[in-house]
This record gives structure tokens, sequence and C-alpha cells, in this order.
């Protein structure tokens, strides 16, 4: 009894500081950079009350649908990891490592190029349509390839060699495609949070709630699917089904960040894994909303670096993702072999 | 031979993957209360009967049913209300306490989030205390041993309240308290909440011991079904089994290594038990030995049986007439060394003096 307060107490505080967090963080990436603005004249941007032009232009242009932006799409990226995580019971699987950001990335450039010639064109939703169909036929193809290799690393071996053929092809097509449109081409199909308007945020902002509360309903099933399949079948946990929307669900938000940040990596098996231990419990009840915040609180940080550390050059966002992912994954690796 | 009025039957089952049978007509029933034991050698498919029957394979033919009702036509919801399993699939429980790995054997009973109430929590403290594993309650799944995990789990699918309890190879981990502490376990559950078990065992001393019933598996069939009575007799289980090498005693349950080849080199004056020791010494330096004069109701007589290249016998309860005692010298007189297991000759005991008294006035080595 006494374990289980102390485990209570921890994940409370665990939340509180996720949150804390996310607030910080907000209000950090829309003060921090060439113009400061403090957090009164922030309010007061938000409020209606009268700032400076500059200020406001600053404010209400651009930091503050980027700010959100992130804080969305860096929730549903980790979300998206979590997911994948679950499904291949694998704690080293992510859109990115799979594949899967990579496959959503192709059919974007390739509807880009050569269906619309320029991206002004696109819808959101469209976007994300043409994201989650490359999503998806990748996740097909990792799927194929997961019923033939069991060992965890080949998996993910196969992932990455799908997302280079993937890579490869957008890099061919972004180099016959118009000049015009390689600079935003660019700068998207390596990542960036760079350039979000008001324009994209509904859209995404529907679906990404809408999937990640569908997430949230599945958080009992997915609890008896991590005890492994059989078990979960013997629980009554209608395996087959609960697989496909894992998958599908994965892939929607996989494809709704690809579409419009570009493929941004390690934060969807990054985050999954320092929330599991910051909160010593794997729990999908208590992982998926913590996973979300802490993917936001991820992306912002590494927003904040990728925009003003070298000032006015821009870092695309997955070079600092890296960064912090990557000695992540390494622990985690690093653990398993210990604890095996 | 199936009972349509029993709790659970199965007729002309047949069990398999995509398509290849492993396991054809299965007729198996059994009622509240009983356990039925699996046994038969390794790859006979107690596993993925095992499996069909808690509907993780869809059967390949033939019925299953459970309290009147064909298994297919059960939801799965209702499914996991009726009947939990033990696997020997491992059971993937990062970062989970025991007692969280307990609670979700309340899986079936819980809400769209699966918070646990009052109740729950009552019958999961329950289940922890009936199968002693309370004070692991704390302890990482992860971090306890191989048997503590096996209890574990059986705690976790007593508190999902099952009618039908199904286990593969659950005490293969344990030691040998916890094997009988297990199976003890399975009896009380049989006994005071009327639940069916149906489990594989590889212990066949144990299975006779535990079963109501028992369905031995060989070679794609069902080679016997029946209570233990039915089942253990002369030769069932070496057919069973297929054993060659070494033995297996089905009146005792007493496994015995592969006899020494040859003619005999020593001779045992034994009896009363004091001979087991002695022949299996002699197994395994590798020397072939005659024995007796031994009744066949001996303690040593089935050891004797399994080892020995020639044992001179008497009728159990006769006297030893002389042509077994000619016997047994004419056998003293082929060995170099005659092993006296006997402290002291008993009065109905006096061939196996003689004998004693003939090795030495024949200058053998004697040894005692």
């Amino acid at each position: 009894m006494e374990q289980r307060r102390r485990t209570h107490a921890r994940q409370i505080a665990a939340f509180a500081a996720l949150g804390a967090g996310v607030v910080v963080f907000l209000l950090l990436n829309i003060g921090i950079g060439s113009v400061s603005i403090s957090p009164a004249e922030l309010l007061a941007c938000v409020s209606g009350r009268p700032v400076s032009d500059t200020v406001y232009g600053i404010v209400w242009n651009i930091r503050l649908p980027r700010t959100i932006v992130v804080w969305i799409l860096g929730g549903a990226l980790a979300l998206a990891g979590y997911l994948l995580q679950t499904f291949f019971h694998n704690p080293i699987a992510g859109p990115f490592v799979l594949g899967i950001s990579s496959g959503a990335k192709l059919t974007v450039s390739l509807v880009m190029v050569f269906l619309l010639g320029n991206t002004a064109g696109i819808s959101s939703a469209l976007l994300i349509v043409t994201a989650f169909a490359g999503a998806m036929l990748v996740t097909g193809f990792v799927l194929l390839a997961a019923r033939r290799v069991h060992q965890m690393s080949m998996l993910v071996v196969c992932g990455v060699m799908i997302g280079y053929i993937c890579s490869a092809i957008t890099d061919f097509v972004v180099t016959f495609a118009d000049d015009a449109d390689i600079v935003n081409l660019h700068n998207w199909s390596r990542g960036s949070f760079s350039g979000m308007a008001w324009a994209n945020l509904p859209v995404m902002a529907v679906v990404v709630a809408v999937v990640s509360v569908l997430v949230f309903l599945l958080a009992k099933p997915m609890g008896a699917y991590l005890l492994g399949e059989s078990y979960a079948q013997n629980l009554g946990v209608n395996v087959r089904a609960l697989r496909v929307w894992l998958i599908l669900l994965s892939s929607v938000l996989s494809a709704c960040v690809v579409a419009y940040a570009g493929p941004i990596s390690f934060v969807g098996i990054a985050v999954p894994q320092l929330i599991k231990y910051l909160f010593r419990s794997n729990r999908p009840i208590l992982m998926i909303p913590a996973c979300f915040l802490g993917g936001s609180v991820f992306c912002l940080l590494c927003d904040l670096i990728a925009r003003t550390m070298f000032a006015p050059t821009e870092l695309s966002i997955s070079t600092v993702t890296a960064v912090f992912g990557a000695p992540v994954v390494l622990w985690v690796m690093m653990r398993r072999r210990r604890e095996a | 031979m199936e009972d349509r009025k029993s709790y659970f039957f199965t007729t002309e089952l047949c069990v398999g993957y995509e398509k290849t049978p492993v396991v054809t007509d299965i007729t198996v029933s059994l009622e509240r209360g009983e356990i039925l034991t699996l046994i038969g050698p390794n790859g006979a498919g107690k596993s993925t009967l095992l499996k069909s029957i808690a509907g993780q394979l869809q059967p390949l033919g033939g019925v299953i049913c459970l309290d009147q009702r064909n298994l297919s036509q059960i939801s799965r919801e209702e499914c996991a209300r009726q009947m939990s399993v033990l696997l020997t699939d491992r059971l993937q429980a990062e970062l989970m306490t025991c007692e969280e790995v307990v609670e979700t054997g309340r899986y079936p009973y819980t809400g769209r989030f699966g918070l646990l109430s009052a109740d729950d929590h009552r019958i999961v403290d329950e289940a922890m205390e009936l199968v002693r594993v309370s004070e692991l309650k704390d302890r990482l799944f992860a971090q306890i041993s191989d048997g503590q995990r096996q209890r574990v789990l059986l705690a976790r699918a007593i508190a999902q309240e099952p009618e039908l309890l199904i286990l593969d190879e659950p005490t293969s981990y344990l030691d040998v308290r916890y094997k009988l502490e297990f199976l003890s376990i399975l009896q009380k559950l049989c006994r005071c909440k009327k639940m069916a078990v149906i489990l594989s065992l590889h212990e066949l001393e144990l299975a006779r011991r535990v079963s109501d019933k028992m369905l031995c598996i060989r070679e794609n069939r069902v080679y016997r079904f029946g209570t233990p009575e039915e089942i253990f007799g002369q030769g069932e289980m070496t057919a069973l089994f297929d054993i060659r090498t070494g033995s297996y005693d089905e009146q005792t349950d007493g496994l015995e290594l592969e006899a020494p080849d040859g003619a005999p080199q020593v001779f045992v004056i034994a009896g009363n038990g004091s001979g087991r020791e002695v022949y299996r010494r002699l197994q395994r330096q590798g020397v072939p030995f005659a024995t007796g004069i031994l009744s066949a109701n001996d303690l040593d007589a089935p050891i004797a049986r399994a080892l020995a290249a020639e044992v001179i016998w008497t009728p159990a309860f006769e006297p030893v007439d002389e042509k077994c005692l000619t016997q047994a010298k004419k056998m003293i007189d082929c060995c170099q060394t005659v092993i006296c297991a006997r402290d002291s000759f008993g009065s109905l005991e006096q061939a196996n003096r003689e004998l004693y008294m003939y090795a030495q006035t024949a200058g053998k080595t004697v040894e005692t």
C-alpha cells in the first residue's frame, strides 16, 4: 500500500511537471527570438490590448501559430511512436526509424511536384491524406517484413532501409522539380516547423485531437495487449481489430506531422522511453496523455534551439531532435542488453 | 465416449495450424471440480490442444463445448470470464509489479478504462493470499524468480474467476516443494470453487496423483483417455513416450537409467530395499550384475528388474525352493565378486544366508 501511494505521488508530480513544462516552453518559444517578447506583451497581444505593430506581427503571425503547431505535432509524434512501440512490442520502434515518415514524405513531395507544381495550392486536408497514403504504404511493407523477421533489431533495419529508399526517391524528385518549389520542398523534406501559419491549424488540431481521444479510448485493450497477444486474447481483447486500430491511428498521427513539418527523427522513440522511466510505468492510461505532453515539451525545446542557437540561420528540427533523441535510444538498447 | 451433459467436452475435435492437423479425433469430457491432465511426448500437440480449447486457435474440425454451449458461439468477453490461462508464452510485464500483473486478471470485469473497484482489489488480494505471493506484491514482476513468477501467474489466472482453468506445463520451472504446493492449490480450487482444470504436465508421477482424468497424446492422436487407474498399467507409459534407454516403472514411478550390458560380473545378495543403492552404484560404474534371491514383492524388485542382467526370483509370499537356490548358486559360480547388501539375515531369509556362506567357501571376493 505504501509503495502504491509513493508511485501515485510520483506520477502526479510527473504530470504536474510535464504540464508546467508545456506552459513554460510555450512562453519561452514565443518570448525568445530576434525580438524578445515579455509575458505581459504576449498577454496583451492575445487579449487584444494595444501593443506595437512589430510585436503584434511577430507574436500573432509568426511565433504564436508556430509554437502551437509544435505543441500539437510534438505530442502527436510521441504518441505515434508509443503506438508503434506497443504494436511491435519493440522499444525502438517509431515512425522515423520504421521509414513511415519517409514514406509519407515521398508521397507528399510527389503530389506537390507533379500534380500541383507548388505548395501553396494544396489544402491541409489533401496534404494529410497524401501523407497518410504514403505512411500506410510503408507500414504495409514493414508489416510484411515483420512477418518474416522476428528479431527486433532486424525489423528496425528493414524500416531504416525502406526509409532510405523513400528518401532517395524524394531527393530524386526534388532535384527535378521547378526552382521555385525546391526551396520550400528542401526545407520541408528535412523537417522544419518554420513558416507555420494559422491556416494550417484547424484541420491539424481537429485530426490530432480526434485521433488522440480515440487512442485514449483504446488504453484498456492496449494494456492487455502489452502482456502478450495470447494473454490479451484470453482477456477478451479482439487482438486483430486492436492491431488494425493501432496501425491506422499511428499512421494518421505520423502523416499529420509529416504533412506539415516533414519527417522529424527520434521524438517518436525517445519521448515514450523517457516518459516510461519518469513514470516508472508502462500503463497506457498514463502513458498516452504523458507521451503527448512529453512530446510537446521535447519538441518545443528542440524547436527553440533550432530557431535561436545559430540565429538568423535556422537548424532543421531533426538535427536538434537527433542530438537529444539518439542518446536516449542508445541508452534504451544498453539497458535492455543489461536486463536480458 | 463423450458425455453430452458434461461441463466440458469435445467431440471428434481436430486441432492444428492453418489446415495442418496436429492432433485429430479428440473426444474427451470433464466435469466441474475435476482435473484433466494432458501427457505425451514433446511435440505431441499438447500445447496446440490447450490453445484450441482456450480459443486462441480455431479448431480444424469437431466441437468444443463449454457448459452446454459450443465454444465458437460464446462471445470473446464471456469467454474471458469463463476461462483463464497460464501459458508457456512469457507474459510481458514491463515495469509492472506483481500486484499489477495479478490485477490484469480483472480485465474482463472492469469498465471502459480498466479501473479496478474495491471489490476487484479484494479479489486480487484473495487470489494472491491463496497462492501465497502476497509478500511479492510490490516487487517488479521482471525481477522475481521463475518459480515465483509461475505462482504470480496462477494468482492472476485465479483473479480472473474462471470456471475453467487452462495451464500449459505450469510446474516446469518449479522446485519440488513448489510443484507440490502448486498442484495442491489446483486441487483446492477444484474442491472449493468447483473449477475445472485442464493442464499439461511432464511429471508422470504428479500427473497420476493429481488427475481425475488423463489424456495421453502420441503421434497425432489420442493414445488413451481415462482415469489414472485406467491409464497406468503395464508398460503404457513406456509405449506412450517410446522409452528406449532406461526404464520407467509404472508401479512405483521409479525411473532408472540404462542397465549395463553384458554377462553378470557381480552377484548382489539383496532384499528389503538393501540392494537398491548397490544396483545403482554398479549401474554408474557400468558393471553388469545378477541379484537374488528376491521375492517378487520385495522393495528391491522394481530396481532389480530395471537394472540387473539376471534376477533370481521367488514368487511373492512363497518360500524359496531348492531349484531357485541351485540356480542362484550357479549364478554365483559365474561371478568373480559377490556383494552382500544384507546386514543380517531374518528367519525367513535362510536361503540368502546359505548363498552368502556358499560364496565364501567358493573363494569369491565377498564384499559387504
